[in-house]
């Protein structure tokens, strides 16, 4: 098992660049999450670490040995692909014993070790049949049998519940955390599903565009986005964004929304101009007290909570609170923001402005 | 009343076989009447009605192996009484066999210069579609319409070129100069063809045994192979089958030592008057060796072996 360190990574494909300039750390026995919207490059940048792309520049790192141009088969690791790519002229047992074939293992010391595995996976009873006839879940655990048989430095997996219907999907997900917790493998995990990546995954990477939005652990990056894209992508549903036109001194911990007086955690930059407020719905009350005022717009009943959408002079906001609230439509209404738990945007690149709250966590990202 | 898409009332089921069927009876019945011809004898192969039933007789392809001449009293007493069977069927017909004819030749020709430009034409074409289908080829698109166009031309505007580029490499007339003729007509359809089928294996294939430790070109050959089993036995059926029917090039490039079957077949109506039965024996023979390839590989022609190992 094995630290993977991506350094300076860059793809391009023709005039097209995948990845801009990737740089993050894979700690030993990390499951690992590359998130992102399609096209972002968190593919690419799996299959780079990988070997089945090589990187135009840039190092990558397995093990402590730079392995960034080196082929696929030389790197020791093992894929997981989104549609399994189950060798379809060979079983089951074909499948799994593939990549110690390649080793030249002799045949006993394969056939034990695909038992084994079999065992793990629950699937000892499918080993003489077809991989034609599988179901999702099985053929599923198939692909893992032949990335866990060969004891690699890591798991790479691209989407790999992308292809299960939605009850396999949850069992799977389980399967596969139960899976890496009792190996202790490194694991990386490339899904445009942020529920999945915030469930799964010990550290996330986001990408957008080729670039690296923010890279930390799931919590920091929900609680503390380091661009609007992040706040935006992560959280169902998103972080609620109000422009407007205002300042923030260094050190001040209040901005002006309007007539509103809004707090927000002590600031470290300054910055004026065009901003934008960032806050979750969960963190939003209704408060008829309150100086921000709303019109209520519309209510999504989600059964110990609802979602309730209220149109104010910045845009629409969603407040997530307990069912039990009495709400009305068309109402005016006031909001309460938690002081502690907002985000200020600049509007020219999206980016966080730093916060005592948040300095942590962009201090590194 | 039920009224289905997808399933077919009995009515109509009924039509479409009748039409099928009528369609297979247009299909054979000048297979089957070749056939027959071959084992009439002269008379029966030219009477007037046609004969539907008649008496079975070798003489057409007696008189395809072998040469003869007509016989005069001295020859028959020289040559006493008939030794075997065929010399029984030649007597009959007032001849004397001098010896073997050229069709055994003729059709060994043809196997090795069919099967063999089809061989070639398979390892070449499975390796250029495969490098298209993969790899970034400069200019792919061109290379590939340039390819087709060779096509594109009738065989006959290229063949006086040909026979000169022939005449000076010393390939006028030899199997190695039709091999590689056929394969160079035959690659551009191949190409064509098996990129077709190569481009529908996913490449995930591929790159799984590069992960699991293979190089390129095992998983090539391993994992790439198989699965196009069914794209190549069916291009490898229409190259033997252009290669092995082909005409004008065999009668224009060929006349000794390499001449196939086709522009010798009609050789044997000029030997000794109209011998329909051995020409439709000529022929009949000849299309056995097409008829077996494409039964063998039949299985592989029907079966999807792909179906259901990735998800789409």
């Amino acid at each position: 098992m094995a630290q993977i360190r991506i350094e300076n990574v860059r793809k391009e494909f023709g005039s097209f660049t995948a990845v801009q300039s990737s740089t993050f750390t894979i700690e030993d026995g990390e499951f690992f999450m590359l998130l992102g919207p399609s096209g972002c490059g968190k593919t690419t940048t799996l299959r780079m670490m990988a070997g089945l792309e090589l990187p135009t520049s840039g190092q990558i790192y397995i093990d402590g040995e730079e392995v960034g141009q080196k082929p696929a088969s030389q790197r020791d690791i093992a894929f997981v692909f989104q549609m399994f790519a189950l060798y379809p002229h060979m079983n089951v047992r074909g499948n799994i014993s593939y990549p110690l074939k390649s080793q030249g293992m002799p045949s006993a010391q394969v056939k034990a070790k695909v038992a084994e595995v079999a065992e793990i996976l629950g699937i000892s009873d499918i080993l003489d049949r077809p991989v034609g006839g599988l179901s999702g879940g099985d053929r599923q655990r198939v692909a893992l049998g032949r990335a866990i048989v060969r004891d690699p430095k890591a798991f790479f997996m691209d989407e790999p519940l992308g292809a299960l219907d939605a009850e396999f999907r949850e069992r799977m997900s389980e399967e596969l955390r139960a899976l890496h917790d009792r190996m202790n493998a490194t694991t990386v995990y490339v899904t445009h599903d942020q529920l999945e990546a915030m469930q799964m995954g010990d550290k996330i990477v986001v990408m957008n565009h080729g670039v690296v939005e923010q890279f930390g652990v799931p919590q920091d990056i929900y609680d503390w986005p380091a661009t609007r894209f992040v706040a935006q992508f992560i959280g169902s549903p998103p972080m609620n964004f109000l422009d407007f036109e205002g300042m923030i001194g260094a050190g001040q911990d209040e901005v002006r929304l309007g007539d509103a007086t809004i707090g927000v955690p002590r600031s470290v930059d300054g910055r004026a101009g065009k901003l934008t407020l960032g806050v979750r719905p969960e963190h939003v009350r209704l408060d008829d007290s309150a100086a921000y005022r709303g019109r209520v717009l519309a209510t999504e009943y989600l059964g110990t909570t609802q979602i309730v959408t209220l149109e104010t002079a910045h845009g629409a906001v969603k407040v997530r609170v307990p069912s039990s609230d009495p709400v009305t439509l068309g109402a005016t209404t006031g909001l309460r923001f938690d002081a502690r738990t907002i985000t200020l945007f600049e509007n020219d690149h999206g980016r966080a402005l730093t916060s005592e709250a948040n300095r942590r966590v962009l201090g590194h990202g | 009343m039920s009224f289905s898409v997808t399933e077919a009332s009995g009515r109509t089921k009924w039509i479409a076989g009748i039409l099928v069927v009528g369609y297979a009876l247009i299909t054979i019945a000048p297979l089957v009447w070749i056939i027959a011809t071959g084992f009439k004898s002269g008379p029966d192969s030219i009477a007037y009605p046609p004969k539907v039933v008649f008496e079975p007789s070798l003489e057409g392809y007696v008189n395809l192996f072998t040469d003869r001449t007509r016989a005069t009293e001295d020859m028959l007493e020289e040559a006493g009484p008939p030794e075997t069977w065929y010399d029984q069927i030649a007597r009959d017909q007032g001849t004397i066999i001098t010896g073997p004819s050229r069709y055994g030749e003729r059709f060994l020709n043809s196997v090795i210069i069919g099967f063999g430009s089809t061989a070639l034409c398979m390892l070449l074409g499975t390796a250029a579609a495969y490098a298209f289908s993969r790899f970034r080829v400069p200019l792919k698109d061109d290379l590939m319409f340039f390819i087709l166009s060779t096509r594109m031309m009738p065989p006959i505007a290229v063949a006086i070129p040909i026979f000169l580029m022939f005449r000076q490499l010393g390939l006028n007339d030899t199997h190695l100069g039709m091999i590689l003729l056929y394969t160079a007509v035959n690659l551009s359809l191949s190409v064509w063809l098996l990129k077709g089928f190569i481009d529908e294996i996913p490449v995930e294939y591929e790159e799984a045994a590069l992960i699991d430790g293979y190089t390129r070109f095992q998983a090539f050959y391993k994992v790439v192979l198989p699965q196009a089993a069914t794209g190549i036995a069916s291009t490898a059926i229409f190259c033997l089958i252009f290669a092995w029917n082909e005409y004008a090039f065999a009668v224009l490039l060929t006349s000794g030592t390499a001449q196939t079957a086709p522009p010798f077949i009609p050789t044997i109506i000029g030997t000794s008057g109209k011998d329909w039965p051995a020409v439709a024996a000529g022929a009949t023979l000849f299309l056995v060796p097409v008829m077996v390839f494409t039964i063998l590989l039949r299985k592989h022609l029907l079966r999807g072996i792909t179906f259901g190992a990735v998800r789409k």
